[in-house]
């Protein structure tokens, strides 16, 4: 056969060449079918270990008791017992080392997640003591007449 | 000049091979079959989430978004809860303004557009709070879809996103039959919520667990027949969302009504 019919089959060679030698350098070496397989699996496997290396910022309760025993044996006894100390002194992330990171949350708002008087009574949110922060001595922050550590208790003037 | 007959016969002969999908020509791995039947694996996170105990305070809101980097003031959330009233003309209110990151202080729904809708509590017949995440489905369809591999299981369960492989075409984020994807503010490629992969794969529980201060929020391997949450899901009248799609959700609650979607 004579040669212009096979030029045609070189440059599909060659095509498929660049192609092949392309995708050894473009995609990752560690890309494949994980263990989840063929329809589930397909991944580079390098990013399973980038999300384990995302940053811890919430340390838990028993990181802050380490060194504050006294304020979590006030709280554990308290109506209060549930409540992470981040949930209103911010991620502990960088404390102690930089005390000024823990942002203390004093707003009513914060406060009224919870003790917004909502009349719910198939939820647990109608069995908890509420307010209506327009009515309930506006302007003054909750922490001025309940201890947030043990609300039974009064609260704390500067 | 071709005869009726050959040209028949080299017509079906070219149909039929067309019809065969390259990868039916690929050579047979057990190894592979093994992988995707096998069920050997010691870890399979799931959560139970039990409506009875939320009271909307959104405190995991607000955890989630600060521990995961996801931009506060921008709408979206990995996670959010949702609230419903039933009230007595039969009606259901829902709503989850910004995903209840600040909670739910005001008796009134957000109906979008700005707008609010006071319900009043002698109208309600029953009224509660819906947290809601990714499902971690064991038939992701957000995976299926992905037309590069930039989001996958991993073999432990949970459902991740390559934030440089992905090209953000967002079929995965049409897919979710839940709505749990959206676009990251700020990378620009699709996000979901991953059980916290990187306090979940240290020993630690995830953001929303550790911030929920009445037990509405729990995770546990249910690979572990002693784990409390495994025991929960095996012997309490547990439900699934949107169960008829068959993406087998391994998000399960307790006190689950018609209502919720």
């Amino acid at each position: 056969m004579k040669s212009h019919v096979w030029r045609p089959l070189y440059v599909v060679l060659i095509v498929i060449g660049a192609v092949l030698v392309l995708r050894k350098i473009m995609v990752p070496s560690d890309f494949g079918i994980g263990a989840r397989g063929y329809m589930y699996g397909w991944h580079r496997d390098g990013n399973e270990k980038d999300w384990k290396k995302v940053t811890v910022k919430y340390q838990g309760a028993e990181y802050c008791k380490e060194c504050h025993k006294d304020k979590w044996d006030e709280i554990k006894q308290s109506p209060h017992a549930n409540i992470s100390c981040e949930n209103c002194h911010g991620p502990a992330l960088g404390h102690p080392d930089d005390p000024r990171s823990l942002p203390i949350d004093r707003k009513r708002e914060l406060c009224a997640r919870c003790h917004f008087r909502l009349e719910y009574p198939t939820s647990g949110r109608g069995h908890i003591r509420g307010i209506d922060p327009r009515t309930h001595n506006p302007g003054l922050e909750c922490v001025t007449c309940h201890w947030p550590h043990d609300p039974r208790k009064e609260g704390h003037h500067k | 000049m071709i005869s009726r007959r050959s040209f028949c016969k080299k017509t079906l002969l070219i149909a039929g091979g067309l019809a065969i999908p390259l990868s039916a020509l690929e050579i047979f791995d057990p190894g592979r079959l093994e992988a995707e039947k096998t069920d050997g694996k010691p870890t399979r996170w799931v959560f139970l989430v039990d409506t009875e105990k939320c009271v909307g305070c959104g405190f995991c809101v607000k955890a989630c978004k600060t521990e995961n980097e996801v931009p506060y003031d921008a709408n979206v959330t990995r996670t959010w809860v949702e609230r419903y009233a039933v009230t007595k003309d039969g009606k259901t209110h829902i709503d989850s303004p910004k995903g209840a990151r600040d909670g739910f202080q005001t008796t009134k729904f957000d109906i979008g557009e700005g707008k609010f809708e006071e319900i009043k509590s002698q109208d309600i017949d029953k009224a509660f709070f819906v947290p809601k995440l990714c499902n971690q489905c064991d038939n992701p369809p957000c995976v299926q879809v992905c037309p590069v591999g930039a989001t996958y299981q991993t073999k432990d369960g949970v459902v991740l996103v390559d934030r440089t492989w992905c090209i953000g075409c967002g079929y995965c984020v049409m897919g979710c039959p839940y709505g749990v994807r959206f676009f990251h503010p700020v990378y620009h490629v699709a996000e979901k919520c991953n059980f916290c992969y990187h306090r979940i794969s240290k020993g630690m529980k995830t953001a929303c667990v550790g911030a929920c201060a009445f037990g509405a929020r729990r995770i546990g391997n249910i690979k572990d027949p002693g784990d409390p949450v495994t025991r929960v899901i095996m012997t309490e009248r547990v439900n699934v969302l949107k169960e008829e799609y068959g993406t087998k959700p391994q998000v399960f609650y307790l006190g689950l009504t018609k209502e919720v979607r």
